[in-house]
């Protein structure tokens, strides 16, 4: 059957950044893997690996992962420089292998920013987006105090474009790609989700001044329009809403 | 107060005539009461009995809620929603999740949408209505009472969300717009582009946010349950493990929350995340909390098939395809021609052939059953043998090609980058995979488990879904749990029940650190030994493909008995094979996946007992014995129209108690799709 042949398969090296902890000496390790099948994603021979690595009593490698489908934001880290990899608009668990080539060597790194600490190999913590969001990242409406849903009327434009803000998965690949480590996409997709709808309006302008200052005392840079964040971003959001939150914080 | 309370009723040991003879499942022959069964059901007429109960409730004064403190235990739409609430009310409240983030849980994934009975498409939907479909799609096998209250809570949901932000689709007009949503008569699915469960989770987040940053709740991240503690009988708080420095953590608390998703990871390939487990509900189950109707699972009919070994997951593909996409295969067995070289007479289209009036269109047990069968044949497409063809190509000459991309164009592009095939130039290929649990931890009206003090939301536990589980009703149980129902519920128990303070220092928190600790100690290997050979996750892929075979689409009573010998056999195994070297602190994934596999063994077992004590067929539970003379699901309401609850014995066998279901609203009917 033509689709029952044995699938394709490749042979790759990885370079991989081992370092146990924070505090712990880091460096690159190389692992050569045979014949995996290209219908793998990335992390699935990590996953292979990892595997070997456990049963001969080494210490398998970390990184972040869950849902496998790109929609969680766990998984991401550096795959030859680039954030998620070299496919535009994916994270990096729906990289598949068929996007390389047969004895490629693939350098994986950690996201490397101040304000986004090592956990350990290719896990970093990303507790910052977490308090940035805390800052002012929601409306203020207790349980059982809403409004009838459709006393509150929003433009059908109006809304999928607060939805395509929405949709940021939080994998901080935007603040790994840019190289002043701006957490500005990830904070300017929040604003715009909120601020575009009538709900987000009580609160917009000091959410906006929250969450910019809560930015910036985690460590994160400030914006030097490089649009790095645009392309690495898995849910292609648009860097146009940084240059909106600028006129969000001036008052505008 | 209970009117339908009637526990530990004997189950008729005599099949009715028509049933044939199936052989005798262990441990059905005595039922003892298990006082603690009892359903708390509201009396009197169905469409008004939640704001009765509600307005019977205790309530707490502000001032004492502060004193009191709540662990919730999962941030998906059920804990985020609870806990978040729960603030805003004063109490002081922990949240577990094993995440780095509680953005990431489970829910988070969920595409189709969320049902609410608002009749905003005026097509005479109504609680009513919602509420009837629910106990029919749960072919009668869930409480009228909980189906009805999730029905009147659904509006208010859509309510809270909106005022939150969640970007829901609109209509060019302003207001909301709806779709309808697995073969529902009425537009009743609110929806986010194929995201809402993400928007839907972000909105409960960002609520959770706000009392973080209030500081009425404490994010405990990177912490995984491992032990439930109860004092005198009573849930009082968890052990523990972070993810990060390994150490085992106890937490107490006057009220425990689960909310921690389903157990379809059971069956190892799955559309949940990979790490999605049964731990939390398993140690409550093995601490006393009775485990309902643990053989519900669905299945759902689109996903992409497996392939490699090493596959880590199964992805979903909306079901609306089936809208547009006819499901066909080969009509010759080993036709290995590529799917455009095959002409049209010599294609089956299966379903538009055994089912001419729904077609493409039958419910998600029926096009999974019928695709399984024809695979088992031979006739299956793809690696394996286990896929079948779902071909946009007639829709695409019908409507164009751009209509079918803006249309499902996310899906076609998800669909390619993990295949490496085109879906528009050639068909897609398909196959079930478990996708949802309708088990879980059996709760009464008031969310709570067996075991006092600990309450149960969402996919943890068993409620309203009976045996299947309507398209768009699990993000609304979620947050209907969460948002409304354990908010009051929790409130009374903690009003009814005064709790002494309990600390770490607690005798019964000490045994339950030890306890953990003792197992986790088991798992490493011994000084100077050499790990055990089998990994984690190399039995957890054998689990799987065992318990897809017996215990998924199709399940027999000679499969199932084989199915609990090989369990058996994998518990043994996973006892003197398994062993996970300790490399000091520092994330350790495989000792995770080494403790999760070790509670999908026991629950594993369970299932199987539970399939086959159900000598029926209903909803996704398909029992071959148990079928009309046209293949369709017979179930058997003499015997069987009542909820299963297992509780684990020392020593012994788990038993199997029931809680009988009464109809009053509706008379059970069986389904007919031909």
């Amino acid at each position: 059957m033509s689709l029952q042949t044995v699938p394709a398969t490749i042979s790759l090296t990885l370079k991989v950044w081992r370092q146990a902890g924070p505090g712990q000496p880091g460096g690159f390790e190389s692992h050569r893997l045979e014949q995996l099948s290209i219908d793998l994603s990335l992390l699935e021979a990590l996953d292979e690996l990892n595997d070997r690595l456990l049963r001969a009593g080494q210490r398998p490698i970390s990184f972040e992962h869950d849902c496998r489908e790109g929609i969680c934001g766990s998984c991401g880290f550096l795959v030859n420089g680039q954030a998620h990899g070299p496919q535009a608009a994916t994270s990096v668990c729906q990289l598949y292998l068929r996007r390389f080539r047969d004895g490629d060597t693939l350098v994986l790194e950690p996201w490397r920013a101040r304000a986004l600490p090592l956990v350990a190999d290719l896990a970093v913590d990303r507790s910052a987006f977490d308090r940035i969001i805390a800052a002012g990242g929601y409306c203020s409406v207790n349980t059982g105090s809403a409004p009838e849903a459709n006393t509150i009327l929003i433009g059908r434009d109006q809304a999928a474009s607060a939805f395509d803000a929405a949709t940021c998965i939080g994998c901080a690949a935007c603040v790994a790609s840019c190289r002043n480590a701006s957490a500005s996409l990830f904070v300017a997709a929040k604003l715009a989700h909120l601020g575009q709808l009538p709900q987000g309006q009580p609160e917009r302008a000091q959410r906006a001044r929250a969450m910019a200052n809560q930015m910036a005392a985690e460590g994160f840079g400030g914006c030097s329009n490089h649009l790095e964040c645009e392309a690495a971003c898995p849910k292609q959001i648009s860097a146009d809403w940084i240059s909106w939150m600028r006129r969000e914080l001036r008052g505008g | 107060m209970s009117t339908t309370f009637a526990s530990g009723q004997p189950r008729g040991s005599g099949s009715p005539a028509a049933a044939p003879p199936a052989p005798s499942p262990p441990q059905l022959s005595s039922t003892p009461p298990v006082p603690r069964l009892d359903p708390r059901l509201p009396a009197g007429p169905l469409d008004s009995a939640w704001q009765r109960c509600r307005e019977g409730l205790p309530l707490i004064s502000p001032a004492n809620k502060r004193k009191l403190r709540v662990l919730v235990v999962g941030s998906g739409l059920a804990g985020a929603s609870a806990a978040a609430t729960l603030a805003e009310q004063g109490y002081r409240v922990q949240l577990v999740t094993y995440h780095d983030s509680p953005r990431r849980a489970h829910s988070v994934a969920a595409q189709g949408g969320i049902n609410a009975a608002k009749n905003y498409a005026g097509d005479g939907d109504s609680i009513d209505r919602l509420f009837r479909d629910t106990v029919k799609g749960g072919d009668f096998r869930a409480r009228e009472a909980g189906c009805h209250r999730l029905a009147e809570i659904s509006g208010a949901i859509i309510d809270q969300c909106v005022a939150q932000g969640v970007p829901f689709a609109r209509d060019y007009g302003g207001t909301l717009a709806n779709r309808s949503f697995g073969g529902a008569l009425v537009s009743r699915t609110f929806y986010a582009r194929g995201q809402t469960g993400q928007q839907l989770l972000y909105g409960a987040y960002q609520a959770l946010m706000r009392q973080v940053a209030a500081g009425q709740v404490e994010l405990l991240t990177r912490r995984e349950m491992v032990e439930l503690i109860c004092v005198d009988g009573v849930a009082r708080g968890v052990v523990c493990r972070h993810g990060l420095s390994g150490a085992l953590e106890t937490f107490t608390a006057h009220a425990v929350l689960l909310a921690s998703g389903g157990y379809s990871n059971v069956f190892y390939l799955s559309t949940n995340a990979v790490k999605s487990n049964a731990s939390a509900i398993w140690r409550a189950h093995l601490k006393g909390a009775c485990f309902a109707n643990p053989c519900f699972t669905q299945i759902h009919p689109t996903c992409i098939p497996a392939g490699d070994t090493w596959q880590s997951k199964l992805t979903l593909m909306s079901e609306s395809l089936r809208n547009d996409g006819r499901v066909w295969l080969p009509a010759q067995p080993g036709d290995g021609r590529p799917a455009a070289a095959i002409p049209e007479a010599q294609r089956d289209y299966f379903l538009e052939r055994q089912y001419p009036t729904y077609g493409n269109m039958v419910p998600r047990d029926v096009a999974s059953r019928r695709a399984r069968e024809l695979c088992l044949e031979g006739r299956g497409v793809g690696p394996g043998g286990r896929g079948v063809y779902l071909d946009l190509a007639e829709a695409i000459r019908r409507d164009g090609r751009e209509a079918i991309e803006s249309r499902y164009g996310n899906l076609l592009e998800m669909y390619a980058r993990i295949t490496g095939e085109d879906p528009l130039t050639s068909p897609l290929r398909i196959y079930p995979a478990p996708h949802y649990t309708m088990g879980g931890l059996w709760v009464d009206y008031h969310l709570m488990s067996t075991i006092p003090g600990l309450f149960v939301l969402g996919e943890a536990n068993f409620s309203e879904h009976g045996a299947n589980r309507l398209g768009a009703s699990a993000l609304m149980q979620g947050l209907a749990d969460g948002y409304f129902i354990a908010p009051a519920t929790v409130t009374a128990w903690l009003a009814g029940h005064p709790q002494p303070e309990v600390g770490a220092d607690h005798p019964a928190c000490r045994a339950a650190l030890a306890a953990a600790e003792a197992r986790i100690a088991a798992l490493r290997p011994e000084p100077g030994r050499s790990p055990g050979g089998r990994t984690a996750t190399d039995l957890h892929r054998e689990l799987g493909l065992l318990m897809i075979e017996v215990c998924g689409i199709s399940r027999s009573a000679p499969e199932l008995r084989r199915g609990l010998a090989a369990v058996e056999a994998l518990r043994q195994e996973f006892g003197e094979r398994v062993r996970v070297p300790d490399h000091g602190p520092g994330p350790d994934e495989a000792l995770e996946r080494a403790l999760r596999l070790e509670d999908f063994l026991g629950l594993a077992d369970l299932m199987l007992r539970d399939a086959l004590a159900r000598e029926e067929s209903c909803g996704a539970h398909f029992r071959e014995e148990f079928q009309t003379p046209e293949g369709e699901a017979r179930r058997d309401d003499a015997r069987f129209a009542h909820i299963a609850a297992w509780e684990q014995r020392e020593g012994a066998s788990p038993m199997r108690h029931s809680e009988p279901l009464a109809f009053t609203a509706m008379a059970p009917s069986q389904r007919n799709y031909r």
